[in-house]
């Protein structure tokens, strides 16, 4: 039962939908919007309706874009060789802030989750396959995150692209900088060391 | 508020605002727990991996109004083989699926939760292609749903038994047949299995048999939670 006017109501509802936003925070927000002054509220309404009607999913890769392609996918001096594959298109920011990636990417907007009912038909899986002859793609780097839903999502994609004689390889999942070891939980300690390499020295 | 130390495996996880989850749990003797695990997304969170599904966790709780907090995590078993093979995840994840429905908040089942440790440990040493059928057919029999399998549920004979109704609860007899068909062999293993010999059924290598056994315990188990399981299904054929 609502107490609210129905325009405050329908604010509510649909603040509602947003992720990770509760019945709760959706009030509180909504009486936020409200109590603001007005050209603040509606700036937010423009950056929306803006946001909306000019950014779009890259036709290739599926980053967000305000043209058909990408930025990156538009860069000639990137590698199309290697496909970094991540889950979001927020998580290409994250690569790209490393500095140690050149080649393309590929967002599947979204990760396997067997109990969600998620499978692989419901992400830009299809899509990638099409792109591993077109671009030459010879190395495929599974980008998704440490996580039950990532593992799963990484596993099926190694599991579908080695056998076309793609090298998958799959980011190590270490120990995180600035950590203290004796914090480290025992699955991510037992990759990092499986994942340990040679000390340079000199 | 106060505090207070269980042990239970992670079911699932949902995403909370910016870097938290809500971790969903079965524990030992407080059945069904939903807590918060704060700052669990960041990767230098204390947690780790330890709050992911299937690992079983010690854990210490902080009472809360709606959702308790997790204070403390610690590995107690981490599954590793069922997290890294995507056969083995999925059948794992559909025991964790049917605990989820089958578990109550506040009603604590010491022994379901043992059944479910039990069956991840088996699923992570040796995989056998009953495991997860077995787990279905014992937790229903533990809830108090078992089905029966020894005799037709509609007159009473014991043979033989040609069909599988999960309407009745149970196997029928010709005359009274209904529901899936079902053959003499895995007419056996279920009697092996509901009977008192899961030992046996488990030690049955992957064949035709073990499958449709296997199709008869996700109908049962559907029938009910009187829902479909999604787990099954997403990784079918792949
Ligand atoms: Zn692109
Ligand atoms: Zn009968």
């Amino acid at each position: 039962m609502s107490s609210y006017a129905a325009p405050v109501q329908d604010l509510i509802d649909e603040l509602g939908r947003m992720p990770g936003v509760g019945p709760k925070s959706a009030q509180r927000i909504a009486f936020h919007l409200l109590k603001i002054p007005t050209e603040d509220a509606l700036r937010l309404a423009t950056a929306i309706t803006e946001a909306r009607q000019r950014v779009a999913f890259c036709t290739r890769c599926f980053n967000v874009t305000e043209g058909e392609l990408c930025g990156v996918c538009r860069d000639e001096r990137r590698d199309t060789t290697v496909l970094c594959v991540v889950e979001e298109a927020r998580d290409i920011v994250a690569v790209e802030k490393t500095g140690q990636f050149r080649g393309r990417y590929h967002v599947l907007q979204g990760a396997i989750s067997p109990i969600e009912g998620i499978g692989p038909e419901q992400l830009r899986v299809a899509e990638l396959l099409t792109r591993l002859e077109p671009e030459a793609v010879t190395e495929v780097i599974l980008c998704t995150n440490p996580n039950i839903e990532g593992e799963a999502t990484a596993m099926y994609l190694g599991r579908l692209l080695q056998p076309l004689g793609i090298r998958v390889t799959r980011i190590a999942s270490g120990l995180p900088v600035g950590g203290d070891l004796e914090y480290a939980d025992e699955l991510t300690l037992g990759r990092a060391l499986q994942g340990r390499r040679d000390l340079e020295t000199g | 508020m106060s505090q207070y130390r269980d042990t239970g495996v992670v079911l699932r996880t949902w995403k909370l605002g910016e870097a938290d989850r809500i971790v969903v749990l079965f524990t030992e003797h407080h059945g069904k727990v939903r807590a918060v695990a704060k700052g669990v997304r960041r990767t230098r969170s204390k947690f780790g991996a330890r709050l992911e599904p299937p690992t079983q966790v010690a854990l210490q709780l902080h009472e809360g109004r709606n959702l308790d907090i997790i204070t403390q995590a610690e590995t107690v078993e981490n599954y590793r083989s069922v997290r890294e093979d995507l056969d083995r995840l999925a059948r794992g994840v559909s025991m964790l699926e049917v605990v989820d429905q089958l578990a109550q908040e506040g009603e604590p089942d010491p022994q379901l939760f043992r059944m479910l440790t039990g069956a991840l440990r088996v699923l992570a040493d040796d995989d056998p292609p009953l495991v997860v059928a077995g787990f279905f057919f014992k937790a229903l029999t533990q809830t108090g749903f078992g089905p029966m399998v020894d005799e037709c549920v509609v007159c009473g004979s014991d043979g033989p038994l040609v069909a599988f109704d999960p309407d009745r609860g149970g196997m029928l007899c010709g005359p009274h047949r209904l529901g899936l068909p079902v053959s003499a062999d895995a007419a056996a293993v279920l009697a092996q299995i509901l009977g008192g010999n899961l030992g046996a059924a488990l030690a049955l290598p992957a064949s035709p048999v073990t499958s449709e056994v296997d199709r008869i315990a996700i109908a049962a188990m559907e029938h009910h939670l009187e829902r479909r399981l999604r787990s099954p299904s997403v990784l079918e054929g792949n």
